[in-house]
């Protein structure tokens, strides 16, 4: 994005993608969202720092992304009686983050939407987690918040609240639905129940610790956010990482989306009343996890990626056999598809189910997988180059109905592409060192890790302090983007559908509390 | 429909045996044989997401693939705390999470088990306990068996539960005829650091 013409002066930010930092009073933010939006860019995240130890009150980031690359616009708030301007008036979905900001840090804006987000009365009101002098008091009980849902009136309109606790196996979260006899009038999520403090636990790690940390913020997309990380710890540090490292990466976080779509594939055709797909999915996401503990020595493939590298090595037989398992794979998925594709009864629950077109897409800035199925064509694999990826020709999933059947053809294509690039990268593997020692870690320097996990974009924001310390590190999950969606996907549907929408994006909850 | 025979029949079963349970998991020994017995012929399980990462539950889920089968071994998982007999709990778990944690654990009759996954589940994990968790599973409800692993290998997690409905007590005492004992305090480590000893894939 080019900020010159608002006289706004920019400076390039430390990431593996192009980036500019551009610090903004309050109304070039609200113009340059306003110029980002005309021209097609999107709201990746916003966030907020303490800087008061440094004379420098607080610091409001807005993260925005475009084809150029990523600008991340930094307006100091002088302190905390400031406010800034609502920027949900241009990215809806800013509402989430806006809110999230003042629980943790307490930063207004000035929205109208005043609700807290992610406080849930775990600790007092007037306290924020992220303030550098923040004082955690043993005696805070946790206590029950008198949340404002939207309410709707009319005939016939009942409420059925659900949650956290869930009925299956899955994160807790709260769901308000709003129906007249089956149909959902309106939705309303209540999330913030798994916040673990993980922003504020990072402050107390080293920072070349803190990717075991980052490999936790959600489990599902442990290598995209370990890698996240590391790539925002490089960058700080402009170190480049041995070619073999990075395609070992690469191969870690393809096997990562294999193993989160077919596990989906299974499921969704378990809530469209299949079950057979439950069992032969689950049975082959079950192999891919199998060859990773072999190879790799983990299943979930935790703690493989560290700055400077990876953990392991892998060995000639290692790589004939994901070879091997790559050929199998592909041919069973392909038998399944097309049992999954010549199913009527799949296909009627499947087909014009939570559906999202791509006109709110863009509007409430889709993203990840879903964004591809709803006709959002983005990708970093492949909108911008980094290695290894600059070499492998990634082919991007396109769908455009929007629907749970768009949502689940998607996948079916991305782990087909993924077999492909895994074996690419297994016929190539460049002969190099695995991992280089990290550099001194420059001070107060910010930096970011953005990479395309299996279900959308993970970014990391990462500022360093004094020692090697962490000062500041930001996760952010593509659920932030795609949650509110979710809100609109089910509009219209009935409720029994609900599950099996939801689980066609598949959402992660911890990913978004933190 | 041929297709999907076909598959079946070419699939074939992919059940694996049972591993044997472990005795080394257990913390504390609540139940009386005889219940126990009963439970252990069929045993119904409600799952509690506390605060977990989600790594936990992937490995949960993982149970009732074929080769696992966790259903096959009259074990399965229910909607409702009212009907089931074992709690599986993973995550530090978050002050968010702690009420519903505590009315799980209420609406849940008696007897029941708990049984706290991973090392988030048991200690608090990672995350430790700070101003939005209050560490391990046993810091809010009474825990009986532990299972360290971050997360933990699905064979982990089936020597868990079989070790919580085992009418083989643990080899050393207390035997589970005994009478009820009292819970051992849970080890809370503030964790300053992170513990980077963890066991990878909760080898066990
Ligand atoms: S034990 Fe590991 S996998 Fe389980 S919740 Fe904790 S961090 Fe996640």
């Amino acid at each position: 994005m080019n900020v010159s013409p608002l006289g706004i002066a920019a400076a390039t930010l430390p990431s593996p993608i192009p980036a500019q930092r551009c610090p903004v009073s309050s109304g070039q933010l609200l113009t340059a969202c306003r110029l980002a939006w005309e021209q097609g860019g999107q709201l990746v995240a916003l966030w907020a720092s303490d800087d008061r130890d440094r004379d420098r009150g607080f610091c409001l980031r807005v993260l925005l992304r475009d084809s150029d690359g990523l600008t991340l616009l930094e307006h100091t708030l002088p302190d905390e009686g400031a406010r800034y301007p609502d920027l949900s008036l241009i990215f809806p979905v800013a509402n989430r983050m806006q809110r999230a900001a003042f629980d943790l840090v307490g930063v207004q804006c000035d929205a109208e939407d005043q609700r807290p987000w992610t406080w849930q009365a775990a600790w007092p009101i007037d306290c924020f987690p992220l303030r550098r002098d923040f004082e955690p008091s043993p005696k805070w009980e946790a206590g029950e918040e008198d949340y404002a849902f939207v309410k709707v009136a009319g005939d016939g309109v009942h409420e059925i609240p659900v949650g956290p606790v869930h009925a299956g196996i899955i994160e807790p979260g709260h769901f308000r639905f709003q129906v007249v006899g089956e149909k959902v009038l309106r939705l309303e999520q209540r999330l913030g129940y798994v916040h673990k403090g993980i922003e504020k636990r990072f402050e107390t790690l080293n920072i070349e610790d803190g990717y075991r940390l980052a490999g936790r913020v959600s489990g599902d997309s442990t290598v995209a956010y370990a890698w996240a990380y590391a790539q925002a710890l490089e960058s700080i540090s402009s170190l480049d990482v041995p070619a073999r490292a990075s395609w070992l990466r690469a191969l870690c976080l393809e096997r990562e989306r294999i193993a989160n779509h077919l596990g989906d594939l299974g499921y969704l055709g378990n809530d469209g009343g299949f079950a057979f797909g439950l069992a032969q999915f689950s049975r082959l996401k079950e192999q891919v996890l199998r060859l990773n503990r072999d190879v790799f020595g983990h299943r979930l493939l935790m703690d493989m990626v560290i700055p400077g590298g990876v953990a392991h090595d892998i060995e000639a037989a290692a790589v004939a056999a994901m070879r091997r398992q790559c050929f199998e794979l592909r041919h069973e998925v392909r038998i399944l598809r097309d049992i999954y594709d010549e199913h009527a009864g799949l296909q009627d629950r499947f087909r014009s189910c939570g559906q999202v077109s791509p006109e709110l897409a863009t509007k409430l800035a889709l993203t990840g997988l879903a964004g591809r199925a709803s006709g959002i064509a983005h990708d970093l694999r492949c909108d911008f180059f980094c290695p290894p990826y600059d070499t492998l020709g990634v082919r991007k999933a396109a769908q455009s109905d929007g629907d749970v059947a768009a949502r689940v053809a998607v996948r079916f294509d991305e782990v087909l592409e993924s077999l492909r690039l895994i074996e690419t990268l297994a016929e190539a593997m460049p002969e190099s060192e695995i991992i280089v020692p990290l550099p001194e870690v420059p001070t107060y320097a910010v930096g970011l890790g953005y990479v395309e996990g299996w279900r959308g974009p993970v970014l990391i924001a990462l500022e360093s302090g004094p020692g090697a310390s962490i000062r500041r590190c930001h996760p952010h999950d593509p659920s932030w983007l795609n949650w509110p969606v979710l809100e609109h996907a089910v509009i219209g549907n009935i409720v029994p559908d609900f599950p099996l929408i939801n689980k066609s994006f598949n959402l992660s909850y911890s990913g978004h509390d933190l | 429909m041929w297709y999907v025979l076909k598959q079946i029949a070419k699939t074939g079963i992919k059940t694996e045996r049972l591993p044997e349970p472990a005795a080394e998991m257990v913390v504390a020994a609540r139940l009386h044989e005889d219940i126990l017995r009963t439970l252990g012929r069929a045993l119904t399980i409600r799952q509690v997401d506390a605060g977990s990462c989600n790594g936990c539950e992937l490995e949960i889920h993982a149970l009732g693939n074929p080769y696992y089968n966790i259903e096959g071994a009259g074990i399965k998982f229910v909607a409702s705390p009212r009907h089931a007999d074992m709690l599986l709990v993973t995550g530090p778990v978050s002050k968010h999470m702690a009420i519903a944690l505590r009315r799980t654990y209420d609406a849940t009759p008696d007897p029941k088990l708990v049984v706290a996954v991973g090392d988030c589940g048991c200690t608090g994990g990672i995350f430790g306990e700070s101003y939005a968790t209050l560490g391990g599973v046993g810091s809010v409800i009474p825990v009986d068996v532990a299972v360290p692993g971050c997360p933990p290998s699905p064979t982990a997690l089936l020597q868990g539960i079989l070790a919580a409905i085992s009418t083989a007590a643990p080899r050393s005492e207390p035997s589970l005829s005994s009478s009820a004992q009292p819970l051992p305090e849970t080890p809370i480590e503030r964790t300053h650091r992170i513990p980077l000893e963890t066991p990878r894939d909760g080898t066990i």
